[in-house]
């Protein structure tokens, strides 16, 4: 029961989805179109998930007093902060996505620059592992890092300036090598997905039951 | 040698130092470097040029603040193109955390073009889960899935989706993706509907593009910033992309540097050895 | 007003986790778990917003009989879906697993036989009468071979490997290079945010 349910409720869809592929009239049609429209219901609830146990988490750190609970404190209060500022402007303006709402001030003024921040810690230190890591050690890695810097030469205005035939080639090398190599990449990948998309369905690949 | 020895153990906060710095020196001289434009951002271009006054546009938000930097100028611009156009834009997406970065870039440029009125001129739909799913069945329905757009308002009383139903009613999709969403549409909306799709990307998901642009599976590509900086140019109005190039390139020619340095330190010592 | 408080207190955030580069400090840590905490609740919202009200709330009042009732169909896989949060019938939510596993695996099937490996074949099947098109062909079977582990690596199948990993070498190099940009451009954008709308040096 706690398995072969799953098993079939995965084998069913699966197949329902594929026959629809080559039968889209009725009734697989409207079955399929049901179904996806629940698994687009089903997938947001998902998003709830890590949430419980983010929050229980640390309202657990801050009871106990564990190092860090002055931390613990701030995820929680932008966490109230923004749920509140999100219910308020819901009920003010019908949505809580207007422009000018205060969910939408949280969203301008505090998420944009900390993700957009923290991404560009990045730049940092991809500049420091290029001085640190990236040697010419192999004859791979050595295509490997001339490759790169023509690309990053040749795909900025500067290297135009520098020399004319810059550009050119890091073009070539984006439209012809490249572009062979990671079609090879993905056609390899494109037969792996779909072997494992076939073994989920007929119940091999079990591993997400667990 | 013993620079060599130094030059190794050299203090990383050094490296960050110099990497701001030669970011904001440019910005601050305000330096512009002349725009070369790239044969896939100039197909990207054309697919929207040739669409004819009330074409519809699909302008697909699968990125969030992460990528803001890179993915907004070309929203800018390419939203600028289609209001030009008298192009008509339905915005969605699929990246929950992105969503309102394709409101506020909608807002800011029709506000440049004052005639343009939401529900006739643009409309945003908002956010559904379940991408792969939602690209197929929209195939089918656009209300199956989106009843109402974000507002809660109903499409049917929204001039302009009205009027459709599927992606026989669309006639070009934009994708400005930051991750797998421009593939999913180009395998579920593209491949099985032949809906015609541009991508705008950001560099780290540019390289994975260029194969479906070759098999002509895409219009074409905006990648990166100096994708942005390229469709800027084209659209004739320079915008943080092109402004941000010369820091870009001064960037690039440090790290490159860099890399330069580090292998010349390598092979002495190695030598030495 | 208030546009300039939100400018200040981006411009803080902005300055509070770039002073993790120095080193780790409470300011950073300050930052960091705001950051977490606002954007989980920003997903509640959307996820309640985008999701559970218009597609279940709305739709069960506005629909009418069948269309109505089957609804609860999708709402049950959705709550059984957060049984995870109770150990003891957290095994129901693989039957929730169960039905979006199904039907992304049929969807996959689908979309790279019809969108990968069709097309991109297609597009493989080139004349050989320019250097380019040769090269193509060449890298894309080569990178091909270099995956190809049901057979050892030897004569024919080592030469191949050889090649794809010279292609695919290039390919990463020039993955690099994009990546490099890409996180480049996001320094740019938000030192551009603190030098335009915080110091106004620049326009």
């Amino acid at each position: 029961m706690k398995r072969e349910i799953p098993l079939a409720i995965t084998a069913i869809t699966g197949i329902l989805i594929v026959v629809t592929f080559f039968i889209p009239h009725q009734p697989f049609g409207g079955i399929q179109q049901r179904l996806l429209f629940w698994y687009s219901i089903v997938l947001g609830f998902t998003y709830l998930l890590g949430i419980n146990s983010l929050v229980g988490s640390h309202l657990k750190k801050v009871q106990a007093r564990h190092s860090g609970w002055e931390s613990s404190i701030i995820l929680l209060g932008g966490f109230l902060i923004t749920l509140v500022t999100g219910i308020v402007s819901w009920i003010q303006f019908g949505t809580p996505f207007l422009l000018g709402s205060s969910f939408m001030y949280v969203y301008t003024y505090m998420i944009i620059p900390l993700q957009a921040t923290m991404f560009a810690l990045l730049s940092f230190f991809i500049a420091s592992a290029a001085y640190r890591a990236f040697r010419a050690r192999t004859f791979e890695a050595t295509l490997l890092l001339i490759a790169a810097a023509i690309v990053m030469i040749g795909r900025v205005p500067i290297g135009a300036k520098i020399w004319s035939g810059l550009p050119v080639i890091a073009d070539w090398i984006m439209d012809i090598p490249q572009m062979a190599a990671k079609r090879g990449i993905f056609l390899g990948v494109a037969l792996g997905s779909i072997a494992m998309s076939l073994r989920v369905i007929i119940g091999l690949e079990r591993t997400y039951l667990s | 040698m013993e620079l060599f020895k130094r030059l190794g153990t050299i203090d990383r906060r050094i490296i960050y130092l110099l990497v701001a710095l030669v970011v904001i020196i440019p910005l601050l001289l305000r330096l512009v470097l002349p725009i070369r434009i790239s044969e896939p951002v100039r197909r990207a271009y054309e697919a929207v040029d040739r669409l004819p006054p009330g074409a519809v546009v699909i302008v697909s938000i699968d990125y969030d603040a992460a990528s803001e930097p890179e993915l907004q100028p070309q929203l800018l611009a390419m939203l600028r193109h289609c209001f030009s156009k008298d192009l008509k834009v339905i915005l969605t997406g699929h990246w929950a955390l992105g969503l309102p970065l394709g409101e506020i870039g909608l807002n800011q440029i029709a506000r440049e073009f004052k005639e343009k009125k939401y529900g006739i001129d643009y409309v945003n739909l908002g956010y559904r889960p379940g991408y792969r799913a939602l690209m197929v069945g929209i195939g089918r329905e656009i209300r199956d899935f989106f009843a109402t757009d974000y507002r809660g308002v109903s499409l049917d009383s929204l001039p302009l989706t009205r009027p459709i139903h599927n992606y026989n009613d669309i006639d070009l999709l934009i994708s400005l993706s930051a991750g797998q969403a421009g593939d999913e549409w180009i395998q579920f909306a593209g491949a099985r509907y032949g809906l015609k799709i541009m991508i705008g990307s950001t560099g780290v998901v540019a390289p994975d593009m260029f194969h479906y642009l070759q098999a002509e599976q895409i219009e074409g590509i905006v990648g990166g910033l100096q994708g942005a900086a390229e469709y800027e140019t084209l659209v004739k109005h320079a915008g943080t992309a092109t402004r941000g190039m010369t820091a870009q390139s001064t960037a690039h020619i440090l790290i490159i540097l860099f890399i330069v340095l580090g292998n010349i330190g390598y092979f002495v010592m190695r030598r030495r050895k | 007003m208030l546009t300039i408080i939100g400018i200040w207190l981006a411009a803080g955030l902005t300055i509070a986790i770039f002073s993790f580069l120095y080193k780790d400090n409470p300011l950073y840590k300050f930052a960091e778990h705001l950051y977490v905490g606002v954007s989980a609740a920003f997903s509640i919202i959307y996820v309640w917003a985008f999701d559970v009200w218009p597609m279940l709330v709305d739709r069960f009042r506005t629909e009418r009989g069948v269309e109505k009732w089957i609804l609860i169909v999708p709402a049950l896989f959705g709550l059984i879906m957060l049984s995870r949060w109770i150990p003891k019938i957290s095994w129901l939510s693989r039957w929730a697993i169960a039905l979006t596993v199904g039907i992304a695996a049929g969807l996959g099937i689908i979309g790279q036989i019809q969108g990968i490996l069709i097309p991109q074949i297609q597009g493989t099947m080139l004349p050989l009468t320019t250097i380019n098109n040769v090269i193509l062909v060449v890298g894309v079977l080569a990178s091909l071979f270099y995956f190809y582990f049901s057979l050892e690596h030897k004569g024919v199948l080592k030469g191949g490997a050889r090649v794809g990993i010279i292609f695919i070498m290039i390919a990463f190099g020039a993955s690099f290079g994009y990546t490099v940009m890409a996180r480049i451009s996001l320094l740019i954008g938000r030192l551009s945010f603190l030098l335009r709308d915080w110091l106004h040096l620049i326009r």
